[in-house]
């Protein structure tokens, strides 16, 4: 059976299966609906035009997995910030594991969408943010709002500021051949509030994943939030991330994503604008190999006046590679004296890499700052003869190099730990002992 | 000195205004005065085909224009193919689809015989060129320029044929071409655009009615800068025009095409199909003033121009498109370069000016293929009133290109904020040797610049015109020098009563 039949007639268990309120019950059949009618996106669509998703939707993926596959904390203890202490929401092949996680309702929310989408305290909540922003016409979303029920639910009130970084992780078990995960998270954060969420995805072994994920994140006014995404899967893990985000006014948002690993990556990162003077900032590096294929769709929707937007991508290309880059910042006839920005850098190491790049400016305004900046090319020689000259063997030299080019991103990075640890990674696929310690 | 600049007046597209004495405030005059200015309508007597298509129609054409049986076919296997194919929507512009039942396919001058001299030619005719400001008896004397005139896509005359012939060079109307030099067309007819390339290509291949043909042999430099003159002039009737250019081996060429066509209320189409062929060692120099009616204020009528132009370069081949586009009610234009043979160049330089309603979907793309490729693009985008302006260029960086490199710019400039300006550029690279840059930006004009002129006494309108000359100027530099001159006016004048 293709997957798309499976996911509809799957749909009909699911809903029997849940007992939640009649809003949600129409905006699932909508979404299912819509998702029934687009299907999966092909190569025909623009915003598809460099990933295929063919060879994925191939494999007889498992849509409802088996309850209960526990993991010991040892065995996974290093895809946490262990060094410091974190909340943690955990899931493994999607189900919540109360083991690892440590929520908490004490002056913030941190918990579960489960419990949100179904415990009458939250439905005013959930009928204000849920699936507010996120497309509904996208068809991968919609796919996912149709089977929404489980992922993060955090909602920070108002002036409160989050003194632990918040860590959202997805184990897959591989105990199913393969398995289709789709959480959502919602993130809420209130006038003047302050919160780190760390995301990542990971695979215990090689059987097939797929993970369509939507995150839903509403910044209010004042409210500042920094979100980074860890992307550092097997190779057999596939992962497609939906992120919406909302802002109100003089609110800022920065998301870093980290793409390492997995087999295709890609992420749909979308900012709305709902106020002035807004920044966003749109970060990302990507060091992939062999046939790994990473493609960032991004989005910033200027709609107000005197807001900002920064973005930032880096790409490290080796053996046979695709990188896509497809940024769009759209400046609406009202936003005036927007200033935005798009930056793109890409270096090709694998003589059989791939990059596609398209950054796209669409305005309407005439009193604002846009520019983008695309390149592709190879480290530079009279560097890596300076080093050389100076005792730096061949490979330490270019690691050097390809970790000053990701500099600008990780730069930014407000949790020292975590930017310890992005060093590392960086390190280990650049394949050298450096420890980067900065 | 003086003697030139007269010259260049008389070549001048669109006025036979004395350009040596010509000042800002007659700038000022002419730009009060801003009807489009071509809305003249010669009555010629025209012999127009019956509105419709059909392989009949195909083939009549074919036949009036006496072409020889593989021309018919291919021109069949075209439409054949043009039946099955569907317009274009991913271009970002907006408007009616025109009814391609409802065109007439083939509309020539009425004509007795042959031109021999021009004394033949209909006198209405010639009154129509010297509006335009290009006297047919004063440009055999003008040094430097030959034309090869095509109103309504029948070429009616063909300049300075002598002096090129005695250099080996063809110039002359496609129609001869597949007469005289079958085995020419034959050979590189549809090699760089193919029949079934586009919608618009396809329709073009089928429906041609003329163009311009020219062949540059072995090691010639032309010695001068050859021009044609297209003007749509019939209502009702497409302008489908097909230009080949070959270079061969170690040949240079200079190319110069402008364009009008008088103000009409429906939408008038044009699709043409230009290919270039720059063989060996060759160059070849293009460039464009496109100035087609671009409909009225309320955006009512305009010219359709939906075009596809490619060249295909060879080893050290260079091709070089130079386009300023100020008309047109819808642009479609990708002038691209296929930089197939080692060491070739591509150069892409565009002004592209929207007003009022207009709405331009233009760029270039450049295919890198062979080692050691090289390519520029530099595009200006200038948005004013309710027009909407975008770039859409390729970058292609094949497994093959070694040491490829490229260079983009694309700077635009918005004018009011009821405007828009997009840039849609596409890179693709499969080698790791290539370098690419891109950049884009998006800015209008600095209030600080205007008021440092203002306060200089320049005033606001001609402080705008200089600093849209200034941001221009790259490209406006790439053009041979009595068309920079021209160019600088239709921007000027394009502009006119969007700012201030």
């Amino acid at each position: 059976m293709e997957l798309k039949e499976k996911m509809l007639a799957s749909f009909m268990a699911f809903e029997e299966k849940i007992k939640d309120n009649e809003d949600l019950h129409e905006v699932r059949n909508h979404a299912i609906k819509n998702f029934e009618n687009k299907g999966f996106p092909t190569k025909k669509e623009e915003a598809w035009k460099y990933t295929s998703l063919n060879a994925i939707l191939k494999n007889d993926f498992s849509v409802f997995p088996k309850k209960d596959n526990a993991i010991e904390f040892k065995d996974v203890k290093k895809y946490f910030l262990h060094e410091i202490d974190t909340y943690k929401v955990v899931f493994i092949d999607g189900i919540f594991s109360s083991f690892l996680s440590s929520t908490t309702h004490e002056g913030l929310d941190v918990c579960l969408m489960s419990s949100a989408l179904t415990k009458p305290k939250y439905k005013m909540v959930i009928d204000t943010y849920f699936n507010q922003i996120a497309s509904k016409e996208e068809s991968l979303t919609s796919l996912n709002t149709a089977f929404s029920l489980e992922g993060a639910y955090i909602n920070i009130p108002k002036s409160k500021v989050v003194e632990k970084p918040i860590e959202i992780i997805y184990f897959s078990t591989g105990n199913e051949a393969a398995l289709m995960v789709q959480p959502r998270n919602l993130v809420i954060v209130g006038e003047n509030a302050h919160v780190q969420i760390v995301e990542r995805h990971q695979s215990l072994n090689s059987n097939p994943v797929l993970t369509n994920s939507v995150t839903e994140i509403f910044a209010q006014k004042r409210a500042i939030v920094d979100y980074y995404k860890i992307q550092n899967d097997v190779q057999t893990a596939n992962l497609i991330d939906n992120t919406y985000i909302a802002q109100k006014q003089e609110s800022r948002v920065a998301v870093h994503t980290f793409s390492f690993g997995g087999n295709i990556t890609r992420n749909n990162l979308n900012f709305y604008h709902q106020g002035e003077r807004i920044d966003s900032t749109l970060k990302g590096i990507t060091i992939i190999g062999d046939k790994q294929h990473v493609d960032h769709y991004t989005l910033v929707h200027h709609a107000q006046p005197n807001c900002e937007s920064h973005q930032n991508y880096k790409t490290i290309l080796d053996g046979q590679s695709t990188g896509v880059f497809n940024g769009k910042i759209y400046v609406e006839k009202e936003a005036q004296k927007t200033d935005a920005f798009q930056q793109n850098n890409n270096i090709l190491i694998g003589d059989k890499a791939t990059i596609n790049a398209k950054p796209q400016l669409e305005i309407f305004a005439d009193d604002v700052k846009c520019s983008h900046g695309c390149t592709i090319g190879q480290l530079d020689e009279s560097a890596m003869f300076y080093m050389q000259q100076r005792g730096i063997p061949k490979k330490e030299a270019k690691a050097l190099l390809m970790y000053a080019f990701t500099s600008e991103v990780t730069s930014s990075i407000k949790i020292p730990e975590l930017k310890a640890k992005i060093a590392r990674i960086i390190a280990d696929k650049l394949g050298v002992k450096m420890g980067f310690d900065l | 000195m003086h003697k030139e600049l007269v010259d260049v007046e008389r070549v001048s597209l669109y006025k036979s205004k004395n350009m040596s004495k010509y000042t800002e405030d007659d700038l000022k005059v002419e730009l009060e005065n801003k009807e489009y200015e071509y809305g003249f309508y010669t009555d010629i007597e025209s012999e127009t085909f019956p509105a419709g298509l059909n392989e009949d129609i195909v083939r009549a054409i074919s036949k009036k224009k006496n072409e020889p049986q593989w021309m018919t076919d291919w021109r069949l296997e075209a439409f054949r193919a043009w039946q099955q194919m569907e317009e274009p929507e991913w271009a970002n512009v907006n408007y009616e689809k025109p009814d391609f039942q409802a065109v007439s396919y083939y509309s020539a001058p009425k004509k007795k015989d042959k031109y021999a001299s021009l004394d033949e030619v209909d006198p209405e005719l010639l009154e129509t060129f010297k509006k335009l400001g290009i006297s047919l008896d004063e440009q055999k004397k003008l040094a430097g320029v030959a034309m090869d005139i095509v109103v309504d896509s029948v070429s009616v005359a063909t300049t300075f044929k002598k002096t090129l012939a005695e250099k080996g060079i063809i110039f002359m109307s496609i129609s001869e071409a597949i007469q005289e030099h079958p085995e020419l067309v034959k050979k590189y007819l549809g090699t760089v655009v193919p029949q079934k390339d586009n919608f618009y290509a396809a329709l073009n291949s089928a429906v041609f009615s003329d163009g311009s043909f020219c062949y540059i042999p072995k090691g010639v430099r032309c010695p001068m800068e050859l021009s044609t003159y297209f003007r749509i002039n019939q209502g009702g009737t497409g302008q489908f025009e097909r230009t080949l250019v070959i270079a061969d081996e170690g040949s240079y060429v200079s190319y110069l095409e402008g364009c009008t066509a008088p103000s009409r209320d429906e939408n008038q189409l044009h699709a043409a199909v230009v290919e270039l062929i720059a063989l060996d060692d060759a160059e070849i120099k293009y460039s464009t003033v496109q100035n087609w009616y671009p409909g009225n204020k309320e955006g009512k009528g305009g010219v359709f121009n939906f075009v596809t132009k490619r060249g295909l370069c060879e080893k050290n081949a260079k091709i070089s498109w130079t386009q300023v586009e100020t008309g047109s009610a819808v642009t479609w234009k990708y002038p691209s370069c296929v930089l197939k043979g080692d060491n070739s160049i591509g150069e892409f330089y565009s002004i592209a000016v929207t007003n009022n309603f207009q709405q331009a979907d233009t760029g270039t793309k450049m295919i890198h293929l062979g080692k050691n490729t090289k390519s520029t693009i530099i595009s200006k985008g200038i948005s004013a009133g309710k027009s909407q302006n975008s770039y859409r260029g390729l970058v292609q960086i094949g497994a093959r290109a070694e040491n490829a490199r490229n260079f983009s710019q694309c700077d635009s400039l918005l004018m009011g904020n009821n405007c828009g300006a997009h840039t849609f550029p596409y890179i693709e690279s499969k080698n790791a040797s290539a370098k690419i840059e891109h950049e884009a930006t998006t800015s209008k004009i600095g209030e600080d610049q205007v008021f440092y002129c203002n306060q200089r006494g320049i005033p606001t309108e001609k402080a705008i015109a200089l600093i849209v000359n200034g941001f221009s100027k790259e490209v406006l530099n790439k053009l041979p020098m009595e068309f920079a001159v021209e160019a600088q006016k239709l921007l000027e004048i394009s502009l006119e009563g969007s700012v201030g």
